[in-house]
């Protein structure tokens, strides 16, 4: 490892005398990233717990065959917010708006984002947004189209809660450009003198694929949900077939995003995870460069693979050969990032923490997620089992048990930079265990029901799926019930953990050079070049020293 | 890497691999097959089950290996193995996983074609079926005209639009919030249940009224979205005789968990006596589906 001290990069330019200190930093317009980084993370958790207690609704629906704990439109609604908020207020935001926030600037040497002040704009734009979206459920209906939206059914549905819907949804995906166009321009721009790309932890990578999906394919969704709210308030054609507008049309432009989507949701935890594996086996991350192509090779076919939402859209052969190919190979460079994860782990001294069983959980479901992945990918096999709840199992396993498990894992990991304080292991591993167990009771058996004709996104069902429906609930009350562990072992570690000193891992990515937690501006002298962020090996001792100056 | 540490990766995963096929062989996770097509599917669904099966124990057994033979000991701080890479072994794990996508992709093309899903569109067949569908629903499509070389309009495709021959027992049918309606243009039966005969291909020339819906066989392995302005042809040959349910895959609205009907497929005899039985005078249209409510504009 290498560290050598240097001038500080940006002249550092003193902090806003105004900006309110303590507490109260977190509910501020604050510029400091860091702050920003637990500003998302707070606010994605108290959503997370929103979409939860939706999930709740539809399992005890689900519990018997007949529509009967709630309204039929209301379990529309309940299903539509569900997704809505799990994606654009959960996952999305904490993936990357708070780990991203958090960790960049470390990790190219930086004090802080390249644009402060936007980054504040795009975190300050998803209270409001979030809360727009709940109100609808209040002031008459939440938008009942699923998170979809496909036209007609769109058009036919309540108009003020779609109106509301698309609103909220264009406000979240400003607020996601914003975010990747700073994170865009700090990773190409804010590095460190001397830093090399190359050189980045793999992190810098993950998001700066997922910045580019961002800024990519964000646009699109949104110029598609204006032209769907003209349809609803001013009744243009563009989507409705009685007008003459095309509704298949919206389909494409819709996954030219979403799916898309899943890769911001996903790169992410594929970074953090490389991050975690290494400094908890204390072994280099293996094969680098190949997941720095893969990541590259991910973002270039996760553009072309979208039309697999739509194999029974009247898509044409030729359509639906291309997107089954595109589809597959992006098996390929995933299946690279886990053969060197696992890779990662062989010969290491692998320490069982929690961060560490998230992270094996991530890759026990992704595995598995991935799986039917491929198989979902094959246009005669989808035929069958599209919009069934094989899919909706296959969908949680990649961004419950893939991304979820990795913010788990990321909190237990960096909860000592955090609050300078050690989560409790043993109520970590107590929610890991219910967690595991509970997600996979979930929606392991909802592979079978999709397979045996269960369609998703119903509220009665054929009587001869009750049974296996009520293991499913049955793991989602675990499920919820695991929160419990996690939200005691926050806050009374918070208070009463263990002190943690600065490096209680003894990791060498830059976040950790400094004190925990750090100050503003992030080191007190000069930021540190770190050019081997995964050392682990060459020294027996690893000097966390440099630059930080207690 | 030693010589029987190879012998021993070898025969682990040909040890794998024969779990992957007798788990592919022996477990069964789909209902049955009753079409010509199901039995195609599930051949596929066996090769997949295999491979991820082989697949998933392979990995999640390296994992627990290692977490298991390389846990660190209590009071240890050294580090492990500085292992940076490892570029044979990496273009070995980005060939194997290329060479399984590959393989699945041609298999699943081959089992696509057999399925009947790469037959051209414009068949003279289809053209010939579509000139007897509601000529009401030409107006929305309009704009879509001209795509194929003779066609007056338009048509889309499910999976295997064309295996019906002349001889196809002909059903137009019609998807509306929340119910399936089929009519008969031959015997001008209007039916709120699909009867069709075992053994013969059935043509389904399909149109949707409001919203979106899809037309789900399970038993079939068979399913098509059914949306507004594009007439879609799919066509079947049922198998085994039976009730089936007929399932709306696609959010449709409110009562979409209950739009759902029944195709029942009977032996030829019993079939001409429920044309028979039904022609003259063509029932009301039974709508299945729980509690109809009015169509919203």
């Amino acid at each position: 490892m290498t560290l050598t001290l240097s001038p500080p990069t940006a002249s550092p330019e003193p902090q806003a005398p105004l900006q309110p200190q303590g507490w109260l930093r977190y509910l501020s317009f604050s510029v400091d990233h860091k702050v920003i980084g637990l500003q998302y993370l707070v606010c994605g958790f108290l959503f997370y717990f929103v979409g939860g207690a939706l999930a709740g609704m539809i399992r005890t629906e689900l519990l018997t065959p007949l529509s009967d704990f709630m309204p039929r439109e209301t379990y529309n609604e309940v299903l539509t917010l569900h997704g809505t908020v799990m994606i654009f207020l959960w996952i999305v935001p904490v993936v990357n708006g708070a780990f991203g926030n958090y960790l960049i600037p470390f990790y190219v040497g930086a004090r802080d984002m390249a644009f402060p002040r936007l980054n504040a704009v795009a975190f300050w734009l998803i209270p409001p947004a979030g809360l727009l979206l709940i109100s609808s459920y209040f002031i008459g209906s939440a938008s009942q189209s699923g998170w979809t939206a496909y036209p007609p059914l769109s058009l036919t549905t309540p108009a003020t809660g779609q109106v509301i819907w698309i609103l909220s949804v264009l406000l979240l995906g400003g607020s996601s450009i914003f975010g990747g166009i700073n994170f865009i321009a700090t990773i190409l721009k804010l590095r460190r003198p001397g830093l090399k790309m190359l050189q980045l932890p793999m992190f810098c990578w993950a998001l700066l694929g997922t910045s580019i999906l961002v800024v990519l394919s964000t646009p699109v969704l949104a110029g598609t949900l204006v032209l769907l709210s003209f349809d609803i308030i001013a009744h243009t054609g563009f989507f409705n077939p009685a007008l003459g507008g095309n509704a298949v049309v919206y389909q494409h432009l819709f996954w030219f995003y979403s799916h898309p989507a899943v890769y911001i949701m996903v790169l992410p935890a594929f970074g953090l995870v490389s991050e975690i594996l290494p400094a908890h086996a204390r072994k280099p991350l293996f094969g680098y460069i190949t997941m720095v192509y893969s990541i590259l090779a991910i973002v270039v076919l996760g553009l072309v693979v979208w039309a697999h939402h739509m194999f029974t859209s009247g898509t044409p052969p030729w359509m639906r050969l291309f997107f089954t190919i595109a589809t597959s190979l992006i098996a390929v460079p995933t299946g690279i990032k886990f053969f060197n994860w696992l890779a990662t782990l062989w010969g290491g001294k692998i320490a069982l923490n929690s961060a560490m069983l998230f992270s094996c959980g991530f890759i026990f479901n992704f595995v598995f997620g991935g799986i039917t992945g491929v198989a979902l990918a094959q246009v005669p096999f989808d035929i069958h089992v599209h919009d069934t709840y094989f899919v909706v199992a296959h969908f949680h396993y990649i961004v419950y048990g893939g991304t979820v498990f990795v913010i788990f894992g990321s909190v237990y990991h960096w909860y000592p930079k955090f609050t300078g304080r050690l989560a409790n292991e043993t109520l970590g591993r107590l929610h890991f265990v219910l967690t595991f167990i509970g997600f996979n009771l979930c929606f392991a058996p909802q592979h079978w029901l999709g397979l045996n004709g269960m369609p998703r996104r119903v509220a009665e069902y054929d009587p001869q799926f009750t049974f296996v429906n009520q293991v499913s609930s049955v793991g989602a009350l675990l499920m919820a019930i695991s929160t419990l562990p996690f939200l005691i072992n926050m806050v009374y570690s918070a208070f009463a953990g263990e002190k943690a000193g600065d490096n209680p891992w003894r990791a060498l990515t830059p976040e950790w050079l400094t004190s925990s937690p750090p100050p503003v501006e992030n080191w007190k002298g000069p930021a540190p070049l770190v050019t081997h962020p995964y050392g682990y090996g060459e020294v027996p001792q690893p000097q966390a020293v440099g630059a930080s100056s207690p | 890497m030693p010589i029987s540490a190879a012998i021993l990766s070898l025969g682990l995963s040909v040890v794998l691999v024969l779990i992957g096929l007798w788990v592919g062989q022996n477990v069964n996770l789909l209902p049955i097959d009753a079409s010509a097509n199901a039995p195609v599917y599930d051949e596929l669904f066996q090769v997949l089950f295999s491979i991820g099966t082989s697949l998933l124990l392979g990995i999640v057994g390296l994992l627990i290996y290692s977490l298991v033979r390389y846990r660190r000991v209590a009071g240890d701080t050294g580090d492990g193995l500085a292992i940076e890479g490892n570029l044979p072994l990496e273009i070995f794990w980005t060939a194997v996983p290329a060479i399984v996508v590959l393989f699945i992709g041609i298999y699943s093309y081959d089992i696509y074609e057999r399925m009947g899903g790469m037959a051209p569109l414009n068949d003279h067949s289809v053209h010939a079926m579509h000139a007897s569908a509601d000529p009401s629903m030409a107006a929305g499509m309009a704009m879509e005209a001209g795509d194929g070389p003779a066609g007056p309009a338009r048509v889309w495709a499910g999976i295997s639009p064309t295996g019906a021959g002349t001889d196809a027992v002909k059903v137009d049918v019609t998807a509306m919030q929340f119910a399936f309606i089929f009519r008969y243009p031959e015997s001008g039966i209007i039916s709120g249940e699909l009867h069709v005969p075992v053994g013969q291909a059935v043509a389904l020339n399909m149109e949707a009224k409001d919203v979106i819906h899809a037309f789900w066989v399970p038993q079939f392995r068979l399913k098509q979205d059914v949306i507004p302005g594009q007439p879609t042809l799919l066509s079947f040959t049922a198998t085994k005789e039976g009730r089936y349910p007929i399932i709306c895959a696609e959010l449709c609205g409110p009562y979409h968990g209950g739009m759902r009907s029944t195709v029942v497929v009977d032996d030829p005899e019993t079939y001409s006596a429920w044309v028979t039985k039904n022609s003259p005078a063509p029932i009301p249209v039974s709508v299945s589906s729980a509690n109809p409510v009015p169509l919203q504009s």
